[in-house]
């Protein structure tokens, strides 16, 4: 392809819609479904019960350590189908790219969902792009969505959590939420941390390997590890107390979230899941975790209560307990 | 640092030994959010009481002056660079993450020198650094205004709104029904200014004052010194924080406020105006003063009436007995510092409420 | 207020400096610590350097506890 970079004409659904479908799409998410370019896809499911998710990608650099926004737009939609005890299969893209993108980069980010599709073994099996006027947009923006089935019979659900369960984190936290923010204007300093962004389709065989064991599984992105953990002890009407030295953080996020005024239990995540399961099996499924890469750091932090429904209180170093709250407004910067 | 594992407790146990009732105050943002995060208060015997203080130069800073910000980012074609905390606090009308909203420039920094160097990279726009803080961070502006000048950059000002502590502490002792008997100084702020401007006030308002760190340990260990002069009768100034804190302070940083800033009546956010508590840009970097170089006015307080931060501040109500708590002041719709500051006296008690029944 | 963590100095030109945080670097003036040479730990704060951390003062602070313990004897008694 001669032009450099996304004219509007690119989404006019014309000749130069075709050609970037055949030479940039097609190229690398290549397969029937979306080989056919019908309309849609006809997809043959199991008689089973059917996850759907879908995600918007809108993310400021697109090229960061530990990803881009193609394998986030693909890790993001795989995670939340995971989160409701599916096995993701198929998922749809949708690009709205604003006029003058550099082809070169849409490539690269198409490569990257591609490759990242594969390794989380679902097919990209149709999709849509929309070319908006300069300035409409910024750069380009992805929407995903998800089609995933349940192997096992148990529905996941907060409602089925009960104290004594456990909770788990799959992983070291904020390490998503630094690398980003170590990026953008203003913020001059360089850390060694990398975005944990990463498909977690390979824990939804717990499922099945501890059948009923897990209750909830959650992805703490935006709003971070607090917020999800509120979330579930909300919808669930539970009390949660978790235990502050048993929350994974490397000393590299520590020292940028000190130095930020930050908290890393607020900050993003791309590669974790927040797992509740029923005491019993809990350490052996840590161990389980612990054999695949993306969940290698996986830890018991806390426990499901009967007391102060709704409310998670963190147990601090000190052993004082304290309200853990959901994050409120934006988490910026601080200096006091 | 100590390494001993049972040393927080051995300090804890010895706190919980003492017998006579103190109430402490810490009158430092950073301490206040120490103090939640490790949840120290919740630890302590139920007749050592944690008050907290005027808190941050970001949530003492008043509701007019919130307002002329506001005014100068959307009345004036400029960019204004802040510290990210500043974002949330309330104008009379709006906070400045409002005022974003509504196509004000508005950009988070971590350093004002960050904000010279966006100055430098756009040198068609003009560029007003908000100068919030107080004397940690009054000499980091100081510093560079000179270095503004020193470069010939010519689009770039800061709106001084810096803070003094110790004529607030001043303010606050002077009141003689206050229930404070020892304080926790503020270790950062005195890494700047020393031990010497708490001599006076130690021996002054017969307070106890001992300047402390930010570990959890810090602050244990400052509480038992605390309690100790209290149990002795004494009222002066020791230095936990040696580490980091000199006697004489940052005598360089001293110097650079002196030669750019003069000290000048500001108002605090429920204390209301205290002489020469704020800072004003010096006639000889006048280029550099976004006041002078916007003709900018203060505004009025439009404050609701009844507001009792400068009460519980100072341990003589607690935060329900405030008229407006939980009213016309909640944590998404703030009225004085107790409730914008997220550790705030008034915003932790809000958000306890339910856990007490 | 006023948030400060503990960096250590790694290079240093004239009054420009990087100072290591746990592995994240970051760009400090040393304007107001003309002695934060390479190697030193500094307190850093809205990237500056504003004092230099000496860690080897004895923290004597120790003692209080024993005293604060004798003192709360002596009101028992």
């Amino acid at each position: 392809m001669k032009d450099e970079r996304v004219l509007l004409a690119h989404g006019s659904g014309g000749l130069l819609s075709q050609n970037l479908v055949e030479e940039v799409f097609k190229k690398h998410l290549s397969n029937p479904h979306l080989d056919d370019l019908l309309d849609g896809a006809v997809l043959q499911l199991p008689a089973k019960n059917i996850a759907v998710s879908t995600d918007s990608f809108v993310i400021t650099p697109l090229f960061f350590p530990g990803g881009d926004i193609g394998k986030l737009a693909v890790c993001g939609t795989v995670n939340d189908l995971v989160a409701c005890g599916a096995r993701p299969l198929y998922l749809s893209a949708a690009f709205i790219i604003e006029e003058g993108f550099p082809i070169t980069e849409l490539r690269s980010i198409v490569a990257s969902m591609a490759e990242t599709a594969r390794l989380a073994g679902v097919k990209v099996v149709t999709g849509d792009t929309k070319v908006v006027e300069k300035g409409n947009a910024d750069q380009i923006y992805i929407n995903t969505t998800g089609i995933g089935v349940l192997e096992s019979k148990f529905i996941l659900h907060p409602l089925r959590v009960q104290p004594g369960d456990q909770i788990i984190i799959t992983g070291p936290i904020g390490d998503h939420g630094l690398a980003i923010l170590a990026q953008r204007q203003g913020l001059a300093f360089s850390t060694p941390a990398v975005s944990d962004c990463a498909a977690l389709n390979r824990i939804n065989s717990l499922t099945d390997m501890f059948p009923g064991q897990i209750k909830c599984m959650r992805d703490p992105t935006r709003g971070g590890l607090a917020t999800v953990l509120n979330e579930i002890a909300a919808q669930s009407q539970r009390g949660m107390v978790v235990q502050e030295k048993q929350i994974p953080i490397s000393p590299v996020v520590r020292g940028a979230c000190d130095m930020l005024g930050m908290d890393p239990l607020y900050m993003a995540n791309e590669g974790k899941m927040v797992i509740i399961t029923g005491p019993e099996k809990a350490g052996q499924i840590v161990c389980q975790l612990r054999l695949l890469k993306e969940t290698a750091g996986a830890e018991v932090i806390g426990e499901v209560v009967s007391e102060h429904p709704g409310m998670v209180l963190l147990e601090t170093e000190l052993g004082a307990k304290r309200i853990l709250g959901a994050l409120e407004g934006e988490h910026v910067p601080r200096i006091c | 640092m100590k390494t001993d594992p049972d040393y927080k407790n051995r300090l804890l146990e010895a706190i919980c030994n003492t017998i006579k009732p103190a109430a402490l105050m810490e009158v430092c943002g950073t301490h206040t959010m120490a103090i939640a995060r490790t949840g120290i208060r919740d630890l302590l015997p139920p007749h050592i009481t944690l008050l907290s203080g005027p808190g941050c130069p970001v949530c003492v800073t008043s509701q007019g002056d919130i307002d002329t910000v506001i005014s100068l980012v959307l009345n004036h074609n400029i960019t204004l660079l802040t510290f990210g905390d500043m974002m949330r606090v309330p104008g009379s009308e709006c906070s400045l993450q409002e005022a974003r909203s509504q196509g004000a420039d508005v950009r988070v920094v971590y350093s004002p020198l960050d904000a010279l160097q966006m100055a430098q990279n756009n040198p068609g726009r003009e560029m007003v650094f908000l100068g919030i803080g107080f004397e940690t961070t009054a000499p980091a502006v100081a510093h560079t205004i000179i270095e503004a000048q020193k470069l010939k950059v010519t689009n770039f000002s800061v709106l001084s709104l810096h803070k003094l502590v110790p004529p607030a502490l001043e303010t606050l002792f002077a009141d003689k029904e206050i229930k404070v008997d020892g304080l926790i100084c503020p270790g950062h702020v005195s890494m700047i200014i020393g031990l010497k401007p708490y001599q006076q006030l130690a021996a002054k308002f017969h307070q106890p004052c001992v300047v402390t760190g930010f570990e959890a340990v810090d602050i244990l260990e400052s509480i038992c010194m605390l309690l100790q002069q209290i149990g002795k009768g004494q009222a002066r100034i020791e230095n936990q924080y040696k580490r980091v804190v000199r006697p004489q302070g940052n005598p360089i940083a001293l110097k650079l406020l002196e030669q750019v800033f003069e000290p000048v009546e500001a108002r605090w956010r429920g204390l209301g105006a205290i002489p020469g508590s704020g800072l004003a840009v010096r006639d000889r970097y006048a280029n550099y003063d976004a006041v002078r170089r916007y003709g900018l006015i203060a505004t009025e307080d439009r404050s609701v009436k009844g507001c009792s931060c400068g009460s519980i501040l100072t341990g003589k109500i607690s935060p329900p007995q405030c008229a407006l708590f939980g009213r016309a002041c909640t944590p998404l719709n703030p009225v004085g510092p107790c409730m914008v500051s997220q550790e705030g006296a008034c915003a932790a008690y809000y958000r306890y409420a339910p856990m007490k029944g | 207020m006023c948030l400060g963590v503990p960096g250590k100095i790694i290079s240093r030109n004239d009054n420009s400096a990087v100072a290591d945080i746990n592995g994240n670097q970051v760009k400090v003036s040393v304007a107001l610590t003309p002695e934060a040479e390479v190697g030193k730990y500094v307190l850093i704060h809205a990237g500056f350097a504003m004092q230099i951390i000496d860690e080897h003062i004895a923290r004597e602070t120790m003692n209080y506890v024993l005293e604060l313990q004798r003192l709360g004897e002596a009101y028992e008694n």
